[in-house]
């Protein structure tokens, strides 16, 4: 602890361990350093910038009766996939729209727009997830319709696009069955994050070791809110589920 | 790595108080991180420094105040300290856990040297 300021050095937040040994720190570097001028008292969130924009965006889907859900998953779990199989399923009966996030490229963008429902593609680069500000700019290029939902598909990492509000009215999180079901346990925070977990790939089942009785039970250790459903975006089971809970948010607002 | 948006972020704010304070550059930041915050403080410093060149939040020293986690046994209402998001009551076990505070992540003060010094 710092005498003068009682701030802490930030130690031990990286542990290296060995299987069957306790965690330990690494070692905390020497801490010195000086106080002098005047201090300005600040006292704001880090993200209130972000945070500021998201209930812009929160406020502009309220308005609208848009209900905005933020897909987010490790790559390859199948969000886009699903996303074209909720298309074909819903349209003609609620109108949708899409904003796809990816570092590079079009092709997500280009999948949906042979469903045929609005999309606007955000390639953040280097960066490794969707802020509000990127979807407060797509909202501008697609203008997208009252009492629709709008699908965030966010970049695929499980880990940075938990900090980051978008204005949604929740997150999914997906996780196929070609992970392993203790990905809940590893990446505590999207879980956390998420209001609805979404187990897609499950016509893989018979092929894999994936437990979905443990994976749920770890997902649960971590938010005890979490719902579930378990579905195959390729083969349509377990869709119904999703497409009644997607109709009911729709309902709410 | 989150931690560049946030370190941009922590910059774009101090730049913008410090300036309002009409101050000539920023010698320290004092910062509240939560330990549930999944703020890694050795990525922030390092980004930090890329963020802040060429700015009066250059060459600032980042003053990371952690807060511990807590959470609230919603079964047996015990409070106690949670290390991670997965947190285990110790009293009885159980898992559904209010967490109550350790998530914050706030720019909480600045150092300045005065215009006119």
């Amino acid at each position: 602890m710092c005498d003068s300021c009682g701030c802490s050095q930030p130690e031990n937040s990286v542990t290296i361990t060995r299987p069957g040994q306790a965690s330990s720190g690494t070692d905390a570097a020497d801490h010195h350093h000086t106080h002098h001028g005047r201090l300005v008292e600040v006292r704001e969130a880090v993200l209130g910038k972000n945070d500021g924009i998201a209930a812009h965006n929160r406020d502009f889907f309220r308005e609208k009766r848009i209900v905005a859900l933020n897909l987010v998953s490790s790559p390859g779990s199948g969000k886009t996939t699903i996303l074209e199989r909720t298309i074909r399923e819903l349209r003609g009966e609620i109108p949708m729209a899409v904003i796809e996030g990816d570092q590079q490229t079009m092709l997500d963008a280009e999948r949906i727009d042979a469903t045929g429902v609005p999309v606007v593609q955000v390639n953040t680069g280097a960066g490794c997830h969707l802020d509000a500000d990127m979807v407060h700019q797509a909202l501008h290029q697609m203008e997208p319709e009252e009492n629709s939902l709008l699908f965030i598909e966010n970049v695929g990492n499980l880990v940075c696009p938990a900090m980051f509000d978008l204005g949604e009215a929740a997150k999914v999180v997906i996780i196929s069955v070609t992970e392993g079901e203790d990905k809940p346990l590893k990446y505590p925070a999207m879980f956390d994050a998420a209001s609805l977990c979404l187990i897609n790939k499950t016509d893989l089942l018979p092929h894999v070791d994936f437990d979905v009785a443990r994976c749920r039970e770890y997902a649960l250790r971590v938010n005890h809110h979490l719902e579930f459903f378990e579905i195959s975006a390729r083969t349509g089971e377990g869709m119904p589920g999703w497409l009644a809970w997607l109709r009911s948010q729709i309902r709410r607002v | 790595m989150h931690e560049m948006s946030l370190a941009i972020s922590i910059v774009e704010l101090v730049s913008e108080k410090a300036q309002a304070a009409g101050a000539r550059k920023v010698t320290a930041i004092e910062l509240e991180v939560g330990r549930l915050s999944g703020l890694m403080a050795e990525a922030l410093a390092f980004c930090f420094e890329a963020a802040a060149r060429n700015t009066l939040a250059e060459g600032a020293e980042l003053l990371i105040r952690e807060i511990d986690g807590r959470g609230n046994c919603l079964a047996c209402d015990h409070s106690f300290v949670v290390g991670s998001l997965l947190a285990q009551c110790p009293e009885c076990g159980g898992y559904a856990v209010e967490i109550v505070q350790g998530k914050e992540l706030k720019v909480v003060s600045l150092t300045v040297d005065e215009e006119d010094e």
